[in-house]
């Protein structure tokens, strides 16, 4: 493999940062999810970059397990926002202030 | 110019843009349609690393299982609801995008200054640690030295399953009583 190890941990330090800037900036409680998963998603690209570059498959075992992580955390959630969702009919952030001081 | 580097090249400025995309479209199901191709690019950089079993597993289950969970419930609860995009806080939208771009910049300089730009991983990754393919390593390394966390990850998987049946059978009572108060049918 010719590329950069670096490209790779480059790649994901922009798509980590973009899903950042989308969980600050939406409004929506499932695209804030959608961008958590973003930054999953990149944090487990630069594990496997890791890996390779380190010649041992621990780096991959990491990334597996944050995958079954995330497959859990999505569906407790998901219904965690239908619950808020019947709730109060949005799912805006903003929207939901029962919690609000 | 090698394979892997055009492979590179063609899938890294998609996931980005895709990336970005996500992160415009007012509209949650073209949002997540974006993250739908920016997970397949992720996988192919999967295969481009050696990590073919990890391919594999981010299409099944992200591209697969997750995204179609995000699509159910997106469709569930309205796809004409866009985002509201008022600001609410002021400056805050300007704020953010300086402070990704602050976070990108840092992770760029920390790249850097680890590994440098243009160190290259040693050949024969595919010939030694993946020798019998990469699944059967894979496992090897799963089950020989990370079996506890293995077994406390089914655990975690049994408990969430629960967690999400409660949260949507107490909730499906709830709004059938709600509904009957108010009188209006479904």
């Amino acid at each position: 493999m010719r590329t950069p190890i670096s490209y790779f941990l480059i790649l994901s330090g922009v798509l980590f940062a973009i899903g950042t800037v989308g969980v600050l900036v939406r409004r929506n409680a499932l695209l804030i999810f959608m961008s958590v998963e973003l930054q999953l998603n990149a944090v487990n690209l630069a594990l496997v970059a890791f890996s390779r570059l380190h010649g041992n498959l621990t780096g991959q075992v990491l990334a597996f397990f944050s995958m079954v992580v995330a497959a859990a955390e999505v569906v407790v959630g998901l219904a965690i926002i239908v619950a808020v969702y019947r709730r109060g009919r949005t799912v805006n952030v903003d929207a939901a202030r029962e919690l609000a001081g | 110019m090698p394979l892997d580097n055009v492979v590179f090249w063609v899938f890294a400025p998609i996931s980005v843009a895709s990336a970005i995309g996500m992160l415009t479209r007012r509209n949650a199901v073209h949002a997540a349609l974006f993250l739908v191709v920016n997970f397949f690019c992720l996988s192919v950089m999967y295969l481009i690393l050696d990590a073919p079993f990890l391919f594999a597993v981010q299409i099944v289950v992200y591209a697969g299982a997750i995204m179609v969970l995000f699509l159910f419930v997106i469709m569930l609860l309205g796809v004409d609801r866009g985002d509201d995009l008022k600001e609410r806080l002021l400056g805050q939208r300007p704020l953010a995008i300086v402070l990704g771009v602050g976070v990108a910049v840092e992770l760029f300089l920390a790249a850097r200054a680890g590994i440098g730009l243009s160190t290259r991983v040693a050949p024969g990754f595919a010939e030694q640690v993946n020798r019998d393919g990469n699944t059967q390593a894979l496992a090897e390394v799963l089950f020989r030295d990370y079996f506890l966390p293995f077994e406390i990850t089914s655990i975690l998987l049994i408990v969430a399953a629960i967690a999400a049946m409660v949260l949507a059978q107490r909730k499906a009572k709830a709004i059938t009583q709600a509904e009957a108060k108010a009188g209006t049918p479904p």
